[in-house]
């Protein structure tokens, strides 16, 4: 017995100075993850952009991720641990960790940061987020051309500002082919429970919505849409394997090269405190393939797409109408400047709903 | 021949105690076969898991803030399971204590009120989380409807509460619609008790508590009353206690404890109200307090054993990239074998050979 004790005391010794010595010369790279890596959708995504960054400079770094981490209080534990574990720059991957990420920030100010989606930041806190309006645009004159019934469904996650954007980005689009458009909007109050957002997309489809569109990361919409034979849109990442028949289109979460970057800065000793915010021509995130639709759609679709990604078209372009009827101020000139945009706390007009909270 | 449980003609206090020891040491070798399987090292797993958190102050306090309200809540309902009383809606008294408490937090902001806000925080989530668990008690005792079910409801009402609040009247106006109140204010919030840590005042209030319910249960006649009500309630009817009453009584303490431990998670480690702000503790705290045998010492340390799965978990997660399932895992099987072992205090294994015309008493 005591054999064995000593055995077992000298196994943990040895293993430790072994890691500990392996490990060293490596620059350490942190992901905190909200879901699980196989919810298929944002975190998934994540995860991939932390498999290309392994790829590209494995070498050179060793990461190392918390997955289906909370966003209360275990949060600002879990990136604590991350620090405390020598990693030197830090992907926090959602929104809810923006307090916790400052607050560890400033309690480590030799560590960096990143945090995605977020609007506070510390000279070692970068935030990283991508202009999804622009694809919501693009969904938004698609949807209008399928819909039959003139009747969207919408399952929001938060009523927040990118959120919020994402509402208005369609429908100001979806007007410019039917002014009669209507949408339906469902708060799921979750980034990701699939059995709820299965509920709100079978309500959405019994109040006559024959086109679905998500802002909650699971698969679960696009499952019941095609079930029912609708349509829909994917969200995060590509769902096709999910609704063969159903799906038209995706945004497709692309954090891969943004990841590369920042780490190389890192490397390189260049790293600054940032605000990222990457649009279509940043490749940032994607279209999927355009299906499910006929050609001309198909091709007023790509067009939308060529002239946003080439910035001649801008989804919030002025005169925009607020859903009180009285025209918003266009502090970009010909469009909302950035602020507004993920400031967005107002539906425009032709939303039949009001926005929570208001 | 056959394996069979036989019923013991009394309880076993040797089995008692060396049950939760036998479990623990069956999780051991479970996990170490589960490892290799996954083609970690073993040992080198258990000792992220179960040393690593127990060698740097860092950790440690972490266990105690995570054991924190895991301990205040399960105390209050050993006394509820012990008196037979089954609140089942601790999670739902901990987030009305923590919209209470919130309440004065969110009216005082920013008006440099004085140190009575804290305190009147506390005494009002306490009170709030009683009268919340009063409402399945009274149920219970008027109209006999199963407190199970109305406790686990009201936990959903709780949930419901709090997110309308945070999203409409409550929500921090420069926090661009998010569902969160602004952070609170200094004086509404629990002090720290080591500059630049975590661990915070709520750990020592925590103590209090568990110090509080051993001296009622060992000391005074309530607690008796409690024990026996529960464990043999005809006799208790003949000794003239009044069981309804004691279902009052001890919802009402477990909702306050419940309560209390919800403003102290939000004005401490939160540090502002806002959805999501209980991981199940409510839920996970019944399993703390039947880990801990409805004993407030076990429940104590029951609670810094869960605690420091969680935290061991988390350090497994990055030491040796185990998938955080394996740390879920790792805590049901440690569930499953303390029940499977507390079954032999009651009962006992027997070899029954047919041929010696044995009757074999529940056999099959």
């Amino acid at each position: 017995m005591r054999k064995s004790l000593l055995a077992l005391a000298a196994g943990l010794l040895l293993a430790g100075s072994v890691s500990a010595a392996s490990a060293a010369d490596k620059l350490k790279v942190g992901f905190v993850y909200l879901g699980p890596i196989g919810d298929l959708g944002w975190t998934y995504q994540h995860d991939l952009g932390r498999q290309a960054l392994v790829k590209e400079l494995g070498d050179k770094i060793e990461t190392t991720y918390l997955e289906n981490v909370p966003e209360g209080p275990d949060s600002e534990r879990a990136i604590e641990q991350l620090v405390r574990a020598g990693n030197k720059l830090i992907f926090t991957t959602s929104f809810g960790y923006m307090d916790p990420t400052l607050k560890v920030a400033k309690k480590y100010p030799n560590v960096h940061f990143e945090h995605a989606t977020g609007y506070k930041r510390n000279p070692n806190m970068s935030t990283y987020s991508a202009k999804w309006y622009q694809g919501r645009y693009i969904q938004g004159l698609i949807a209008a051309k399928m819909s039959k019934s003139g009747v969207l469904g919408y399952i929001g996650s938060f009523p927040i500002p990118e959120v919020v954007s994402g509402i208005n980005a369609t429908i100001l689009a979806a007007q410019t082919i039917n002014p009669n458009i209507k949408v339906k909007i469902i708060w799921a109050n979750t980034w990701f429970d699939p059995g709820k957002e299965a509920d709100a997309a079978k309500a959405l489809i019994d109040q006559g919505a024959d086109v679905i569109m998500q802002h909650t990361d699971s698969p679960a919409a696009m499952q019941i849409a095609s079930e029912r034979g609708k349509l829909a849109f994917g969200q995060d990442s590509e769902m096709i394997q999910f609704g063969p028949k159903a799906q038209l289109t995706s945004i497709i979460n692309n954090w891969g090269p943004y990841y590369i970057e920042r780490v190389k800065a890192e490397l390189a000793g260049t790293w600054k405190s940032e605000d990222t915010w990457g649009g279509l021509d940043s490749r940032m995130f994607t279209m999927a393939p355009y299906t499910n639709m006929p050609d001309d759609v198909k091709k007023m679709a790509e067009d939308a797409q060529a002239a946003i990604t080439a910035g001649k078209l801008h989804p919030f372009k002025c005169p925009i109408v607020g859903q009180d009827g009285k025209p918003v101020e266009c502090k970009g000139g010909a469009h909302l400047d950035d602020g507004q945009i993920l400031g967005m706390n107002f539906y425009v007009k032709g939303i039949d709903d009001k926005l929570p909270g208001k | 021949m056959q394996l069979v449980l036989e019923k013991r003609a009394e309880r076993s206090g040797t089995i008692a105690l060396v049950s939760p020891l036998i479990a623990i040491g069956l999780t051991i070798v479970t996990m170490v076969i589960l490892f290799a399987i996954l083609g970690k090292n073993p040992l080198l797993a258990l000792h992220a898991y179960f040393i690593a958190p127990l060698t740097d102050g860092y950790s440690l306090q972490e266990i105690a803030v995570k054991a924190t309200p895991l301990v205040m809540i399960a105390i209050g309902l050993s006394l509820c399971y012990l008196a037979n009383a089954w609140n089942i809606g601790a999670e739902g008294q901990f987030l009305i204590g923590a919209v209470a408490g919130s309440w004065i937090a969110v009216k005082t902001q920013g008006t440099d009120a004085g140190a009575w806000v804290l305190p009147a925080m506390l005494v009002l989530a306490a009170a709030a989380g009683a009268l919340y668990a009063l409402i399945p008690a009274i149920c219970k005792v008027k109209f006999g409807a199963s407190e199970i079910l109305t406790s686990l409801m009201l936990v959903y009402v709780a949930d419901l509460f709090l997110d309308y609040l945070v999203r409409g009247p409550w929500r921090d106006p420069h926090g661009f619609n998010f569902p969160t109140t602004a952070e609170f204010d200094p004086v509404a919030t629990v002090p720290l008790l080591i500059e630049g840590g975590r661990l915070h005042l709520g750990s020592t209030i925590a103590l209090l508590v568990v110090a509080a319910a051993a001296i009622l249960l060992g000391r005074t006649i309530k607690g008796f009353e409690i024990r026996v009500v529960g464990a043999a309630p005809r006799a208790a009817r003949f000794g003239g206690f009044n069981a309804n009453q004691l279902i009052i009584l001890t919802f009402a303490v477990s909702g306050a404890l419940a309560g209390l431990a919800g403003i102290i998670e939000v004005a401490g480690p939160v540090g502002h109200l806002q959805p999501g702000i209980s991981p199940g503790y409510g839920f996970t705290a019944i399993i703390v307090a039947f880990l801990g045998r409805l004993n407030p010492l076990g429940i104590l340390v029951a609670g810094l054993f869960l605690a420091l799965t969680f935290i061991g978990g988390e350090q497994a997660q990055i030491a040796m990239k185990i998938p955080l399932d394996v740390t879920k895992v790792f805590q049901g099987i440690l569930l499953f074998y303390v029940l499977a072992c507390d079954s032999l205090i009651l009962y006992r294994f027997k070899l029954v050979f047919p041929n010696r015309k044995v009757v074999a008493r529940g056999a099959g």
